[in-house]
């Protein structure tokens, strides 16, 4: 067995000896508290939507396209939206953490650390979610596309949930330098490249009606970019968060 | 409860702690002093698990540091000068999100108790953002003690606080102590640090220079002792 998998693997035993429980209740917690604070402010969600309703607006009126044309650059207009907002999104959630010295509280708690990743990753997928639930319907509205398709919704929900594994990782990083809003567009786009391409091909696939046979490949490429980039996430963060 | 022996901690090249030794028995209150760049808060860091030393043995109720952090941690309250607290979230919403991470039992009485303690029963339900610093510094107390920990630390956590509420946040910390709980705080304010501390500490330039009972020295004599060891 390689090491790394060696790792994985006694980290998951080590749950299954009794913490376990510990463990998924540290992630509800600090999934519960993201909600609560969110749907108290309504900061993080209402920057994402605002920004993404202004991109797809901009689309409609700069493209004047026809209903074939429109169907073909679909899938490049929504994937650039959800990822430059969802770098908004990423850099909030950690801000809160960071500026009032929060981070130092969830680390201080006796649970394993990567509970503070899981956590933080799943309460950003939800804010992620609630986004894109409410940019496809508008997006349908002002370009006459029909977005409401399975396979479609699928290649959504893994792009979004490789999206925010790799960008709540990489944002604990970036909210330790000074000058964290540059620095986490400059680290996640360069590494989400295979997870966006494989997400706008997949998507293209399906709005333009090609065989499954087609579309495979790339809905297979997201499910191993997102295991991956989670069990790496599971095996890192502790050091990436640690003084 | 706490023993540390020739601890050694550098940022970079340049040095922070410099072979710190440091011992508190169970149930005693210290107070380490220090002036700003001492390492005063460094070495707190290192105790309460957020920091690892380079060199030297930390042993906290028992426990070896780094290696079993999780243990410690179970153990430990913190109170650092920001109070750790979601300001979109009540004061009961804090308590009740901290004592799901350390899995209190019995957590709503518990949350009645320490809000009744730290004298925010009335304003449970306000947002922590709407709070004066003075109360945001209880409720951090608060969130320290929720768990039932047997070693408190509190890194300066008088900064910012007018003197009512310095002084409100004394009462609190008087009656912690008097629990029998373990507490180390820093300071720069040696009246008080007298005032509330069994033994006084001053740390300098990455080790303690002057350890000293508060019941052998006044606070006058205090800081003399201060300004001769740190050579202000």
């Amino acid at each position: 067995m390689p090491p790394t998998t060696d790792l994985v693997v006694q980290k998951i035993e080590t749950r299954a000896d009794g913490s376990l429980r510990a463990y998924l209740r540290s992630i509800a917690a600090i999934v519960w508290k993201d909600l609560a604070a969110e749907f108290r402010s309504r900061e993080l969600i209402g920057a994402m939507l605002v920004f993404s309703a202004l991109v797809i607006l901009i689309f409609n009126f700069a493209l004047e396209l026809d209903i074939r044309t429109r169907e073909a650059v679909t899938s490049g207009v929504l994937w650039v939206t959800f990822a430059f907002a969802g770098t908004l999104g990423l850099n909030r959630s950690m801000a809160i953490e960071k500026d009032r010295g929060c981070l130092d509280g969830l680390l201080l708690a006796p649970v394993d650390r990567n509970a503070i990743f899981f956590g933080k990753a799943i309460g950003n997928l939800f804010f992620m979610l609630i986004v894109e639930a409410i940019i496809l319907p508008m997006y349908s509205v002002l370009y006459n596309v029909n977005l409401f398709q399975p396979g479609l919704i699928l290649v959504i929900l893994l792009g979004s949930i490789g999206y925010t594994a790799v960008g709540t990782l990489l944002a604990s990083m970036a909210v330790q330098a000074r000058t964290r809003d540059v620095l986490l567009p400059i680290l996640l786009f360069p590494v989400l490249i295979p997870l966006l391409l494989a997400a706008v091909k997949a998507s293209n696939g399906f709005l333009m009606g090609f065989e499954m046979a087609e579309i495979m490949p790339w809905i297979n490429v997201m499910i191993a970019y997102d295991v991956i980039f989670i069990a790496v996430a599971f095996m890192v963060f502790d050091f990436i968060v640690e003084e | 409860m706490i023993k540390v022996r020739r601890l050694v901690k550098t940022f970079g090249p340049k040095p922070v702690l410099r072979g710190l030794d440091f011992q508190v028995s169970k149930g005693e209150f210290v107070a380490l002093l220090g002036p700003n760049g001492a390492g005063k808060t460094t070495f707190l860091r290192i105790l309460a698990t957020l920091s690892r030393p380079k060199m030297g043995e930390v042993i906290v109720a028992g426990h070896q540091l780094p290696a079993e952090a999780a243990a410690v941690r179970r153990r430990l309250g913190v109170v650092s000068h920001q109070p750790l607290l979601y300001g979109d979230l009540s004061a009961e919403q804090n308590l009740r999100f901290y004592g799901w991470m350390y899995g209190v039992g019995e957590l709503d009485r518990r949350i009645d108790e320490v809000l009744h303690l730290i004298g925010l029963n009335p304003r449970r339900r306000d947002l922590v953002r709407q709070f004066s610093r003075g109360m945001q510094q209880r409720l951090a107390i608060g969130r320290a003690i929720l768990h039932r920990p047997d070693i408190l630390l509190f890194d300066e956590p008088h900064t910012g606080l007018d003197q009512e509420a310095a002084a409100m946040l004394d009462q609190v910390l008087r009656e912690i102590a008097s629990t029998g709980r373990t507490v180390v705080m820093t300071s720069h304010d040696i009246s008080r640090a007298a005032d509330l501390a069994d033994r006084v500490d001053i740390l300098s330039k990455g080790i303690i220079t002057a350890s000293e009972s508060t019941d052998a020295l006044d606070p006058i004599q205090l800081t003399e002792l201060y300004r001769a060891v740190t050579r202000v």
